[in-house]
């Protein structure tokens, strides 16, 4: 029997990436998906259907069994945290560093050091690891104002090429985690609809793998 | 406060209403005398009582799901139950204490300081069943046949089980010796279930190349069982250690195949949910479209040792309310019989009798609005139901 199966995807740079290893799996759109203003999409398949979402929201739909697989970067699975995912594999696509940032040369003050970030739950983990008590400043963007403005010591973000804490006086400091989009399925989704979504782990794997090696 | 907001219930706190309540009422008299009719006898522990008892060997979580407060008398501190199996085994190891086997079964709100997941309640209404004094394959297969009864008979369909045994990851990590920092890790990982991960894990930090295998084929024992044998046979081949593991839970899914030919069988060796608490066989129930399990157990024979007598042990519990939600189970519907206002007593003997055989019988007030199927009426000297 086969039952309807449910993919979100983040949208934005994620989406353009995901799109070609999805491809591999024998899953097409059945229409442009940046062409189109709706959030979901039939495919070649009458089963699977794409729904296109913010990033942040991949895990929640994903969570409450509203779609079965996901896609998501690992700044945002790391920020969720939850007990009812999965991530069978590692899409190894856009790649990028969860980082410590702070303005070029400064010394971090003595006592608690103010963080702004949008990772409020990874930042906390991270600092309490490192044996630092912080204050976290939620922020939804430009981080990199925050510590040039005297708002934060110190910023937790995402880096790709540094350029934009270069442009804005900034310096990377400590690695907190090497982030990629993940594969991610809900545990209910993984047992009951495991027929339908293994195969489909399993050809992405092999894409994935495939574009390693012709990387390499 | 505004008077606004006044009427506001807490995060995940619900009232139900009827007619769902007594939809969920008569389910639960059904289910639990579907439970009795299996032999389980019905406990009904304290909805409060002392941390220690209520938190022993049990895990970080349930710990945190646990609202605490002083018992004013004694200065110690109380926790409002938050599941019921510590209890019964409680019950069992002390309170009863019997020879042999005994079956206990249960049906009571329980209290979440945190939900157990995004989809669940903090007050569940938990329906369960513990199997105390047999350790073998016949106990495991019981309270999962009984399990799977109790969800057909709420109207629960395309049922999944899902089997694991946490003797297998118990006896990997003993061979491996591995630390604390690695189990955690390990934890994590198997949690992700990220195969090409947890190969690298294993590549980097087990020496021993049986045992690195054994860790990265862990990952691949899910799915559907008959497809699982190879694997299976080259766990119990690389680690001899797991072997009378996975030969019982092989014999547990051979058996309970008979049973229920309609049930979709699943391995899933990395579930280690309640790891700190379960010893062995542990088993979930799936169904499509609810991201939770709608139903779950398992064995933990070390339990009762704090309470003076360790015994092996296995059980099962769910959410009266989410099987109510998901089960097809409709509640019988009643005839509504209407009554005029009359002190005659052969008319309220006459109810009396009605009331007893199930029927509805009302009396309207003034205001009142009752949809009847059927009236009371005096024909030729004798009080007579008729056609509404």
């Amino acid at each position: 029997m086969t039952q309807p199966l449910t993919i979100a995807l983040s949208k934005g740079r994620i989406l353009d990436d995901t799109l070609p290893l999805l491809a591999e799996a024998g899953i097409h759109p059945a229409e442009d998906i940046h062409k189109s203003r709706k959030l979901i999409f039939d495919t070649n398949h009458d089963h699977i259907k794409l729904v296109v979402i913010r990033a942040t929201d991949v895990p929640t739909y994903v969570e409450y069994g509203a779609a079965d697989l996901g896609v998501a970067g690992k700044d945002v699975l790391m920020e969720y945290d939850s007990n009812n995912l999965c991530e069978p594999l590692d899409l190894n696509i856009a790649t990028c560093r969860l980082m410590t940032a702070a303005i070029k040369d400064a010394v971090m003050p003595q006592g608690r050091l103010k963080v702004a970030t949008k990772f409020v739950n990874t930042a906390k983990r991270y600092f309490a690891e490192q044996g630092r008590q912080v204050d976290i400043i939620k922020l939804y963007g430009g981080m990199e104002l925050a510590p040039i403005m005297g708002l934060a010591d110190m910023i937790v973000d995402i880096v790709d090429t540094g350029n934009t804490l270069k442009a804005n006086g900034l310096e990377a400091r400590d690695l907190i985690a090497p982030i990629s989009s993940r594969l991610v399925a809900g545990r209910a989704a993984m047992k009951v609809k495991h027929a339908q979504i293994q195969p489909i782990i399993d050809q992405m794997a092999a894409a994935v793998e495939r574009q390693r090696q012709a990387k390499a | 406060m505004t008077s606004a907001d006044r009427w506001l219930l807490p995060d995940g706190i619900e009232e139900v209403l009827p007619p769902q309540a007594r939809r969920i009422e008569q389910l639960r008299r059904r289910l639990l005398d579907l439970l009795d009719n299996c032999g389980y006898d019905l406990v009904i522990p304290p909805a409060l009582e002392y941390l220690d008892s209520l938190l022993t060997g049990v895990g970080k979580d349930l710990d945190l799901r646990t609202f605490k407060v002083t018992d004013q008398l004694s200065g110690r501190l109380m926790g409002l139950s938050a599941d019921t199996t510590p209890q019964v085994a409680r019950i069992d190891a002390h309170s009863l204490a019997p020879e042999g086997i005994s079956r206990l079964s249960y049906c009571r709100t329980v209290f979440h300081a945190k939900a157990s997941s995004l989809l669940a309640s903090r007050t569940p209404t938990q329906i369960g069943a513990e199997l105390y004094g047999e350790a073998g394959v016949g106990a495991d297969v019981e309270i999962i046949s009984l399990m799977l009864t109790l969800l057909e008979s709420a109207g629960v369909q395309q049922v999944h089980l899902d089997l694991g045994h946490v003797g297998v990851f118990r006896a990997l990590a003993a061979k491996a010796g591995i630390s604390a920092e690695q189990q955690r890790e390990l934890f994590d990982l198997l949690k992700l279930k990220c195969a090409t991960d947890l190969e690298a894990w294993a590549a980097r930090e087990i020496q021993d190349a049986a045992l690195a295998e054994a860790f990265a084929l862990l990952i691949r024992l899910q799915g559907d069982r008959q497809k699982l044998d190879a694997a299976i046979s080259r766990m119990a081949e690389l680690v001899p250690e797991t072997s009378a593991e996975l030969a019982h839970i092989q014999q547990v899914a051979e058996q309970l195949a008979q049973r229920f030919p309609q049930t979709s069988l699943y391995f899933d060796l990395t579930e280690l949910r309640g790891y700190n608490y379960h010893t062995g066989l542990v088993f979930a129930a799936y169904i499509p479209g609810y991201g939770d399990a709608i139903a779950q157990g398992g064995r933990y024979d070390e339990t009762g040792a704090v309470f003076g007598r360790a015994r092996p042990a296995t059980g099962f519990s769910a959410d009266l309310k989410v099987l109510a939600r998901f089960g097809t189970y409709q509640a019988e519907a009643k005839q509504t019989v209407v009554a005029p206002n009359d002190n005659d007593p052969a008319l309220w003997q006459l109810i009396a009798q009605l009331r007893e055989q199930g029927k509805r019988v009302l009396v309207p007030l003034n205001d009142d609005a009752i949809r009847a199927d059927l009236y009371l009426k005096k024909l030729d000297g004798q009080w007579q139901l008729v056609e509404a």
